[in-house]
């Protein structure tokens, strides 16, 4: 049977199973839905960031032509929220409004317009309160608090955690270098906006169709903020226009036409403005941050101690994962013997951040790749050996229990100095021209699931029939990245066919498996491996009655081109329909699943749940840039990057991913930036997105774009579907730092922060001019009040995942056959897996 | 999806009859061409018109022309685009081949026409946002809260967000065409009801003021440009915008000018976009007649000329660093009429002759 060496589908390049649709408009996207008799809804929302709600008039709304309900707070007494920690927003606000943007009343009419005009008839009394606008706002100003949960005043959570005894490695480091930085927030930009339809089935029961990159997460947020059993609801997951992370929480207007369509025995549809999707925001947390790493004269870092402060606007959202992701990968892509990390997140009156491509590391992985850059230059040593000689090694333990299983760092990094020409141009491509360098790790799928639960994370069930068909179903939601056709990829390479032969049916709750969603870069992992597993069933199945009928041993036989035949005599076989009613006639109807669960963490301490992986990828690049000497203005001209991708599973696909990141990281690090407006509160008070459009939040065009050379190393993982890793958002984190460290090398100025504009390159030269600092960037970090930090000892001091200072939590590591052998900088790894 | 409120929509056939129903319904009537301002607008609720005139039905309303003088003659509906593309305008207007074919994308280009581009209406991040949005600041002076809303009591709209204790609006003129038709000494016809037809100089079009920002009376349409050849003429516009694509000017330059034989300037008009309520025609053109454009004559007007960009904080990028590099785009643009190759220029010339990239 089909082994890694005679792959048929996976590694060639192929026009994904969508694509014609979507060439064609045929794709139908959720705001491309209509139904008869249905309605529309329009959000009425907070015009002001920070208020107590004293009464909301609907009575000229109403009257208004066309309106049909108006909903309003008092219909929706149940909060939810992504995390169960969060739960903490209302459908409809509730006393209570936190931001601008936020939802106050729905009115439901039987057109948009109707619907748009009749909710500037609503009219809401609002008492404002005090703004929290800013971290240190919020740090300075416990009261008046934006939530009545969370760690203390406006601080919703700190996190402290230490591994090893950091204070005496810096202490005894030839060398400690310090920096702040600060990386800008930033939206997804998915060309989609967001759009739901509610309605209720012929059965009776809810149906929700929406775009969402996370069905099973909105099936339940459903159930409990509406109060129906979640038997009773479906919940399908349109072909998403991109979603970046900003379709991954349930949203309140989803929630919304759910209830209207339940009050008024109608379809109800609602898709958002642009603004407000730039106000549903859950992107990248604007992040502060301190970094201090200590090294040996020769550049080996002995230690780092790193402190991060998130501005995480209104909501709870994704955000304590967030913060910890902040702190969590630092330790993956170098041997850093001891690490400390302290993070706090704190409520604002803004649009709620949370994960956005690369969900919480790309901000650290600024600061630690330009931090290196500067230790490099400090030392005098090329930034590229620099990174060479301590990578954090193949099947490993991090100082802080990541398992770390295959990587290709090394050959990432070899690759990109290679084909850039780095060793032979660095420096030398005359004034203004410079090149930079920095990598990325990113996780291939959460180790652990957003609630607690013991079951699988993916599944997937294969329907065979008599024609000869096989229909995948999957729970996972296609956003544009191709997670359709991987499942269909997986479940025809092992059966033999083409994805064309295969049918998929996905991201429905009433008829899909549970798959967790598209984020963290979990579905091509996670489902991949249910679907091999389905498939291999039922592949079994089949052959076991094929092998009756031609009276062969089963393990003879191929499934390839269509048919089923003996390895040995190939003219002897059947076609795979054929096959297929052989296995039916002997087993009866076929079927079979496949489920997929990660192996668990070794990490056991308070937040050792966030940042492990399956698998991580690797990422390196170059890029270089060219600086005009008089305006400052900064160009791209061209970038190197290679991924370690364990393997590809279609070309025209992980390259697409690569470049998407690359333009995504290019337009973190040179112009993108949810710039909120702040008016004199004498006057105003107003706290508002600074240009909620696509016209002026600027995000580059393909005309920015520089050309792109990409190389995969493929390393086949043990724990990835045919040795496949994650390819999503790993490239785009070194962007930002490549950028910055390019910067730098043509024009001798740091700039410290994001985006890095023009004006901010003339802000460090005129520092450098005229005797300062030649930098740009933030100049320091608050004094925070840390609690008490988890004291975890590392595995080469022979710790054992747990904090010496906390309760030991229930471990099902030893069971799972974890073997730890000392050494030293992380500890190798025995067995891997039960 | 944002929709545009309720309107009487009339397909004008003739110049006149469009001038007559605008005179029949003032302000209640507006004008609508290409609709790629009017649209955005009508849609964030900053004009509420009972009327809209459409002019794409008007015959020979599109369309250019060169007359036995050489001047050139193009309709207002002529979009953009087959402006930016006509090979006679090319060659004699470079420059307004250039800062036509710099505006917007060629999606919109196609749309869009030279008409509405020259009565484009001003600019400030303040003022085109939606209706919630600019609730949300209380409104301001150049767009207050329309009647008819719940919100109408104190919802402010008496101050400029950008100046608070300014007395008047300081939106930004973004036309491009508007300031490279002033530098070549264009003129436009304008019709009207009341008053018939009169001749205006695109120099004199404008007034600096954000909201009464043209000299035309709402009553006129804009029925003809005419932009004269003069032999010899040089022309180059260079424009500041964060993208190659899409985005607004935030500053241009729109440089004319003619030379006798032995190179000295004859005629001369250098005009600042994007950085007022109106294109600057800079009077500091004049002292460039009689001289050669050299390094020093260059470098001498653009420090004079650049101190009058005043931008305010209304729009992309830091007023600081728009002032500074205001010097460089005019001596970009005055280095490309005495016959420098902007691709020789260094990375800021290499943009503005792609045309399409970060800043040209
Ligand atoms: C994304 C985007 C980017 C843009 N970028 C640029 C840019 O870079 N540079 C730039 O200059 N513009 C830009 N624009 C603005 C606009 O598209 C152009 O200025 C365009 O030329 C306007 O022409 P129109 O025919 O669409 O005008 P319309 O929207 O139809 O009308 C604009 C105004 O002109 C009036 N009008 C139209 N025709 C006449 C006439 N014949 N007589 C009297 N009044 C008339 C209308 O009543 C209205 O007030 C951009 C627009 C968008 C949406
Ligand atoms: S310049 Fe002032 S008055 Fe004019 S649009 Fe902007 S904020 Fe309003």
């Amino acid at each position: 049977m089909s082994t890694p060496d005679n792959l048929r589908v996976i590694g060639k390049a192929r026009r994904r199973i969508d694509g014609r649709a979507m060439v064609l408009g045929q794709t139908q996207f959720a705001d491309d839905l209509s139904f008869p008799r249905m309605l529309h809804c329009r959000l009425v929302r907070s015009t002001v960031p920070h208020a107590t709600i004293r009464a909301i008039h609907t009575g000229r709304a109403l009257a208004a032509k066309g309106v049909k309900a108006i909903l309003t707070g008092d219909h929706f007494p149940i909060p939810y929220g992504i995390l169960p920690v969060s739960q903490d927003e209302h459908p409809l606000c509730r006393g209570r409004v936190r931001m601008v943007g936020d939802p106050v009343a729905a009115v439901i009419a039987t057109t948009e317009e109707e619907a748009i005009e009749g909710a500037l008839l609503v009219e809401v009394e609002l008492e404002p309160l005090r703004t929290i606008s800013d971290p240190l706002d919020a740090l300075d100003h416990p009261e008046p608090r934006i939530h009545d949960y969370g760690d203390v005043g406006n601080v919703h959570k700190k996190v402290a955690m230490e591994f090893g005894e950091i204070d005496a490695a810096l202490a005894g480091a030839d060398r400690v270098f310090e920096d702040v930085f600060f990386y800008a927030g930033n939206t997804h930009l998915a060309l989609e906006q967001h759009a739901t339809v509610g309605l209720v089935e012929p059965d009776g029961k809810l149906c929700v169709w929406s775009s969402t990159q996370t069905p099973h997460y909105v099936h339940r947020a459903l159930a409990k903020a509406l109060e129906i059993p979640p038997h009773l609801i479906r919940v399908v997951a349109c072909h998403n226009g991109g979603g970046f992370g900003g379709k991954s929480d349930p949203f309140n207007h989803e929630i919304v036409v759910a209830k209207a369509a339940m009050l008024t025995g109608r379809p109800v549809k609602i898709c958002l403005t642009r603004e407000e999707v730039f106000y549903c925001h859950r992107g990248r947390h604007p992040v502060l941050m301190r970094m201090k790493t200590g090294v040996k004269k020769d550049g080996t870092i002995v230690g780092m101690d790193l402190e991060t402060l998130l501005d995480g606007g209104a909501y709870g959202s994704y955000g304590v994962a967030s913060t910890f992701y902040t702190g969590a990968l630092q330790t993956v892509t170098y041997a850093i013997p001891k690490y400390r990390f302290r993070g706090c997140r704190v409520f604002t009156n803004k649009p709620p951040c949370g994960p956005k491509r690369g969900h919480g590391t790309p901000q650290p992985r600024f600061g630690q790749e330009v931090q290196l850059d500067k230790i490099a230059v400090s030392l005098g040593i090329d930034p590229a050996d620099l990174r060479l000689k301590q990578l954090a090694p193949a099947n490993s333990f991090t100082a802080n229990w990541m398992r770390i299983g295959t990587s290709g760092l090394r050959a990432c990094i070899e690759s990109v100095v290679e084909r850039s020409g780095w060793r032979e141009r660095r420096g030398r491509l005359g004034p203004g021209h410079g090149m930079g360098l920095a990598v990325s790790t990113y996780l291939s799928g959460a180790g652990l699931p957003i609630y607690w639960n013991d079951l699988p994370h993916s599944g997937v069930q294969l329907q065979f029939d008599r024609s000869g068909g096989v229909t995948a179903f999957c729970g996972a939601a296609e956003i544009g990245q191709g997670s359709d056709d991987v499942l269909a990829a997986m479940v025809a390479e092992v059966l033999g066919l083409t994805t064309h032969d295969i049918r998929v049916v996905t991201g429905d709750t009433s008829m899909t498996p549970v798959d967790l969603g598209s984020y963290s870069s979990r579905v091509t992992l996670m489902m991949g491996n249910a679907a091999i597993q389905a498939a291999e069933r039922g592949r079994d199945l089949i052959a076991s009655a094929v092998a009756r009928k031609l009276d062969l041993p089963a393990d003879r036989l191929v499934f390839a081109g269509g048919r089923v035949f003996d390895a040995q005599d190939p003219d002897k076989g059947v076609s795979f329909q054929d096959a297929v009613i052989l296995g039916e006639a002997l087993h009866g109807t076929l079927g079979t699943t496949g489920s997929y669960k990660p192996p668990p963490s070794p990490a056991r301490y308070k937040g050792g749940g966030v940042g492990p992986s399956p698998a991580y990828s690797f990422t390196a690049a170059v890029v270089e840039v060219d600086v005009d000497p008089r305006t400052c203005w900064l160009e791209v001209t061209k970038v190197w990057i290679a991924h370690d991708i364990g393997r590809v599973l279609n070309p025209i696909l992980a390259r697409g991913q690569v470049e998407g990141s690359v333009y995504m990281g290019l337009g973190e690090a040179l112009m993108e930036e949810q710039a909120m407006r702040r008016l004199p509160a004498n006057l105003s008070g107003a706290l508002v997105h600074k240009m909620p459009s696509m016209l002026e939040y600027k995000s580059p065009t393909t005309l920015e774009m520089p050309p792109v050379d990409t190389v995969f190393i493929e390393d086949p993982d043990p724990n990835g579907p045919y040795g496949a890793k994650e390819v999503g958002q790993g490239p785009l984190l070194p962007m930002p730092p490549a950028v910055a460290n390019a910067v730098f090398d043509a024009v001798g100025v740091r700039v410290d922060e994001t985006p890095i504009t023009p004006e901010k390159i003339a802000k460090a030269i005129w520092e450098r001019d005229h005797g300062r600092d030649p930098r740009c960037g933030p100049a320091s970090f608050p004094s925070i009040d840390w609690p008490e930090a988890s004291k975890v000892r590392t595995p080469a001091e022979g710790g054992d995942g747990t904090a010496s200072n906390e309760k030991p939590r229930k471990s099902k590591l030893l069971a799972s056959g974890f073997r730890l052998a000392p050494g030293s900088p992380g500890a190798k790894v025995e067995g891997v897996q039960s | 999806m944002m929709r545009c409120p309720e309107f009487r929509y009339h397909a004008a056939k003739t110049v006149e009859e469009a001038a007559s129903v605008l005179a029949d319904h003032g302000p209640k009537a507006m004008l609508l061409a290409g609709g790629t301002d009017v649209v955005p607008n009508l849609k964030r609720r900053q004009h509420r018109p009972e009327v809209l005139v459409s002019l794409r039905r008007i015959p020979g309303f599109a369309g250019i022309s060169i007359g036995g003088d050489g001047a050139a003659v193009i309709g207002p509906g002529t979009t953009l685009a087959d402006l930016a593309l006509d090979g006679r305008v090319a060659a004699e207007w470079p420059g307004l081949s250039r800062a036509v074919g710099s505006i917007a994308s060629p999606l919109i280009r196609a749309t869009a026409t030279l008409g509405g581009n020259l009565c484009l209406d001003t600019r400030c991040n303040y003022y085109n946002q939606n209706y919630e949005w600019r609730q949300s600041i209380r409104f301001c002076m150049k767009a207050p809260a329309p009647h008819g809303s719940a919100l109408t009591e104190d919802a402010g709209g008496s101050v400029c967000w950008v100046a608070p204790a300014s007395p008047r609006c300081w939106a930004v003129s973004s036309t491009d065409g508007g300031p490279m038709l002033a530098a070549l000494g264009a003129t436009v016809e304008l019709r009207s009801k009341a008053r018939g037809k009169r001749d205006i100089a695109v120099a004199d079009l404008y007034n600096d003021d954000g909201m009464l920002f043209l000299k035309k009376a709402p009553d006129e349409v804009v029925t003809r440009v005419r932009v004269p050849r003069a032999a010899g003429q040089k022309s180059a516009y260079w424009k500041l915008r964060r993208r190659g694509s899409f985005d607004f000017p935030v500053l241009s330059v729109a440089a004319a000018a003619t030379f006798s034989k032995s190179g000295e300037v004859t005629d001369a008009r250098v005009v600042l976009g994007a950085v007022a309520s109106m294109p600057l025609v800079l009077a500091e053109s004049a002292s460039l007649v009689g001289k050669s454009l050299t390094d020093d004559v260059i470098a001498e007007f653009a420090g004079a000329a650049s101190r009058h960009a005043k931008p305010m904080d209304n729009t992309d990028f830091q007023t600081a660093w728009r002032r500074k590099v205001t010097a460089e785009f005019l001596t970009g643009a005055l280095r490309e009429l005495r016959g420098d190759d902007p691709r020789t220029m260094g990375q800021l010339g290499r943009r503005v002759a792609r045309g399409a990239s970060c800043l040209g």
